[in-house]
């Protein structure tokens, strides 16, 4: 045994990290992800990774299970864990690291059980297989877990199935997994991305409280520095696989060096002033209520909405409270089953195929998946083109010169019309399906989650970029998010959704100012602030249980 | 078990009675359409046309036939599938003993044929695109290419009239012990197992990497289970519908495909014995040999189909 007082936990030396490109077409071409990264963390500390989509967080995570997913392979330097240099292990060596002094906490853990066994075998499995332990104390230490994370009827909620409990509840499970073996190390890779605020801010503070107790080490990686401020107590901040800024979180929330760091900290910025409610609604909700076939129940309840001309009406919610079910009345795909919907003063058909082309030119959508929303082998021209030509009958050049119009006013440009989707990054992708939806002129654009899969800059650009276009072509916007951030930046009108109801609506200054119902104060509290020991004062001053409890 | 799998299992058991019923009308209607008349294949070519007509009658010939249909198949749900126009046998104890030797062949076979495809599918997996996956793949390729009477007659050579190890032919009688039972199906079993292996290896082989791509086989490879253990445990529980389906439809072969290996070993079972009767145009036993072999294929489909329905977790534990 080495001597384990002198050695960090871990201690990564100029690790470049590369995968092999097989593009179609081509021949495959190795490239590199992770340039050369230097980075400790000492035993019981929390390290924060920070970065956008590609910058090589999670693949530095791995690395320190000496892991690659697909074709990634670590190509340079040295990872020492104890100081054991882990890229010269063995077989056998790498398996008694993995779930054992180094477990891994996923983004999503719905994906990552095992459909087809209980939770507690899935649980206990790498305390067994490392035979750390009987098999009764593994249970005994899940179950201690699972009280110390909050999970209901702790000492049953192993023997049921994933897909019986909710998806914060699995977060959790994971986390009593990774922690179950006691190792030195947990990664936490994105561990709250995919949950709902209310259900984030639980997951969270359990997460933190486990770290505690158990006095394990972490490197926690997300995209939201909110959200690492609260847990870490050291962040590095990383861009294409390189290291920008390391510091204590303190340092980094509060006096970042680099401009890269002051974007990110400085990202939920954007401030829009409210624009007055004027003249004849575009279009106007009342009493509308929807079902899908074959549920008893309405999934929109009695909902009465307003969209005035070149205004923005932001429907905020959680998963489940109906917010695109109601987009999907609106356009006529899930048709009304009660109530009027009325568009520019006429009364709107509730179902798509009894709507005139007039009407469905003027209600155009975003979706969120903005490369499942085009058509892969369409030039961009192709697909920005089609609408004019549908609705207003333009060939040749007058369609090309209007196309290029377009491309200017989304700030991409002429240049982009002979290219493929896949050449795109997922900001430019959005930026196409905008100017698409632009091309039909319509009075109102329904705008379904459209930032939720971009970073955060790139979103904020996104959003720019819609509050510009709306001063131009005076359209309104129908925006659905469940971001609280994003509604502030754009919205002029709120309204905020919980099953199925409107349980708040009015202008953006009243909506967001208090007296606040429950529910409006729990999602506002929810959303993480850019400042050390938010965590720990929301959660000693709310009200109501978040809705996946 | 949550009354909606029970329903969804007696939906399936309907569909499956429903489909025998549908394949004993074609099965009726297919021997209706044969060209020749079965009184004047019993009489032969010299037989009179007063003769010829008299045993029609005696035999219900002129009546409809639907009405035919009808006693026919309530006979067969009986078990009374007439008597055989050749011999004059009766047909249902005669098919007993021929389908439980079938029955034992495929047993044996399946028993040395199903394990052996999965262990071997398994393996093929974790060596993926290595040698001992390439050499399993090219070998049961092989196997399936060539067939199965070539591999017999092979067999038959090399291990029985060269070597002496087993008999060529593979006769049974009430008096061998099992031991010496087991010593005479030798051939066929290694012939079939050959046949049908090959399919069952090859699908488990591709359900299972399709099932190695998901998330929580990262899961379980960073709690540093061996690679063996991440097949076995977590990836072959979720590819376990598709790997029965396969399984049953080459079970189900092993059944009712086996005419080709029978005849070649002299097998006494079902195989030889739809042969010799359709040679001689004997209705009533390839009707009834048909209906069997029809049951066996529907039963285990049928069987397939609700394993896949049991083993899916959401359905087995609702929320």
């Amino acid at each position: 045994m080495r001597d384990s007082v002198t050695h960090s936990l871990v201690d990564i030396r100029g690790l470049k990290i590369g995968a092999t490109v097989f593009a179609p077409g081509e021949k495959p071409r190795d490239i590199e992800i992770v340039h050369g990264v230097d980075l400790t963390l000492e035993k019981g500390k929390v390290l924060g990774l920070i970065g956008e989509s590609g910058a090589g967080k999670s693949t530095i995570g791995l690395s320190t299970l000496a892991y690659g997913r697909g074709g990634i392979k670590i190509t340079g330097g040295e990872i020492f864990i104890n100081g054991e240099d882990i890229l010269k292990d063995s077989t056998s060596d790498l398996r008694n690291l993995r779930g054992r002094k180094v477990t891994y906490v996923s983004q999503s853990a719905a994906a990552s059980f095992n459909p087809s066994k209980r939770l507690m075998d899935q649980i206990v499995e790498s305390c067994l297989s490392h035979g750390l332990c009987s098999r009764k104390d593994a249970e005994r230490r899940a179950i201690r877990l699972f009280e110390k994370l909050g999970l209901p009827e702790p000492e049953t909620f192993g023997n049921r199935y994933p897909h019986q409990v909710s998806g914060g509840q699995l977060q959790r499970a994971m986390t009593a997994m990774a922690l179950c073996p006691e190792p030195d190390l947990v990664i936490f890779d994105e561990p709250t991305t995919a949950l709902d605020v209310t259900t984030q801010i639980d997951v969270l503070a359990s997460i933190k409280e486990a770290i505690r107790e158990t006095g394990v080490g972490a490197i926690y990686i997300t995209h939201d520095l909110a959200v690492v401020a609260q847990v870490s107590d050291h962040i590095m901040v990383l861009q294409h696989g390189r290291m920008v800024e390391y510091g204590t979180t303190d340092q980094i929330i509060n006096n970042p060096c680099e401009d890269y760091t002051r974007a990110l900290v400085s990202i939920r910025s954007t401030i829009h002033d409210e624009t007055p409610s004027r003249g004849q609604p575009v279009l106007k909700l009342e009493n509308v209520s929807a079902r899908y076939r074959g549920l008893n129940f309405d999934v929109v309840k009695n909902v009465s909405v307003e969209i005035h001309p070149s205004q923005t009406l932001a429907v905020v919610g959680e998963s489940g409270s109906g917010k695109s079910t109601l987009a999907r009345v609106m356009t006529g795909l899930l048709p009304a089953r009660d109530g009027t919907i009325t568009f520019n003063g006429d009364i709107l058909p509730t179902a798509l195929e009894d709507r005139s082309k007039e009407q469905l030119r003027e209600l155009q959508m975003i979706y969120q998946m903005a490369d499942v929303a085009m058509n892969p082998r369409q030039t961009i021209e192709t697909i920005i083109g089609r609408p004019l030509e549908f609705y207003f009958g333009m060939k040749g050049a007058e369609k090309r010169a209007r196309v290029v119009e377009l491309l200017d006013e989304i700030e991409l440009g002429e240049g982009f019309l002979k290219r493929y989707p896949a050449e795109l990054s997922g900001g430019q992708k959005q930026r196409v399906c905008i100017a698409r939806a632009l091309a039909a002129k319509p009075r109102l654009i329904i705008c379904d989650e459209v930032t939720s899969a971009l970073d955060p800059l790139v979103a904020d650009g996104i959003l720019k970029l819609l509050l510009n276009l709306q001063e131009i072509e005076q359209v309104s916007y129908l925006f659905i998010t469940h971001d609280i951030a994003t509604v502030r930046a754009i919205a002029d009108m709120i309204a905020v959704m919980y099953q199925g109801n409107v349980v708040r609506y009015g202008a953006k200054s009243k909506v967001l100012s208090p007296p606040f119902d429950d529910y409006t104060d729990l999602l506002l509290s929810s959303v993480p602030d850019m400042r050390l020991g938010w965590l720990e004062d929301v959660i000693s001053t709310r009200k109501m249980d978040s809705a996946g409890n | 078990m949550p009354t909606h799998l029970i329903l969804l299992v007696i939906q399936r058991f309907a569909l499956g009675v429903l489909l025998l019923l549908a394949s004993s009308v074609l099965i009726f209607a297919g021997t209706q359409i044969l060209p020749g008349d079965v009184a004047q294949a019993v009489l032969g070519q010299a037989a009179t046309p007063e003769a010829i007509a008299n045993l029609r009658e005696e035999m219900g010939l002129n009546e409809p036939a639907v009405s035919r249909y009808l006693s026919w198949l309530l006979g067969a749900l009986q078990g009374d599938f007439g008597t055989a126009l050749t011999n004059g046998a009766d047909i249902g104890s005669a098919i007993a003993k021929r389908l439980s030797n079938t029955l034992f062949l495929a047993f044996w076979a399946a028993l040395v044929s199903v394990p052996l495809a999965i262990l071997l599918g398994l393996i093929a997996v974790r060596f993926r695109n290595r040698w001992p996956d390439r050499l399993i793949s090219a070998v049961s390729l092989a196997t399936i290419s060539v067939p199965e009477f070539v591999i017999g007659y092979l067999f038959m050579f090399f291990v029985a009239v060269k070597l002496r190890w087993v008999p060529s032919v593979s006769m049974l009688n009430d008096s061998m012990s099992l031991g010496q039972k087991l010593q005479s199906i030798a051939l066929p079993v290694i012939v079939l197992t050959f046949v049908v292996l090959a399919h069952m290896m090859r699908m488990t082989r591709a359900t299972i990497l399709n099932v190695m791509e998901a998330p929580y086989i990262e899961t379980a490879e960073l709690k540093g289970l061996s690679r063996f253990a991440v097949i076995s445990r977590h990836a072959l529980p979720n590819a376990v519908a598709p790997i029965v389906n396969v399984v049953m439809l080459n079970l189900a072969y092993l059944v009712v495909g086996v005419v080709v290996v029978e005849v070649i070993f002299v097998y006494p079972g079902m195989g030889q014995y739809l042969v010799d009767h359709v040679a001689k145009r004997d209705i009533p036993v390839v009707q009834a040999a048909g209906l069997i072999f029809a049951s066996v294929y529907i039963l285990l489909n049928m069987t397939a189909d609700i394993i896949g329905i049991v083993a899916n977790p959401r359905l087995r534990h609702p929320k």
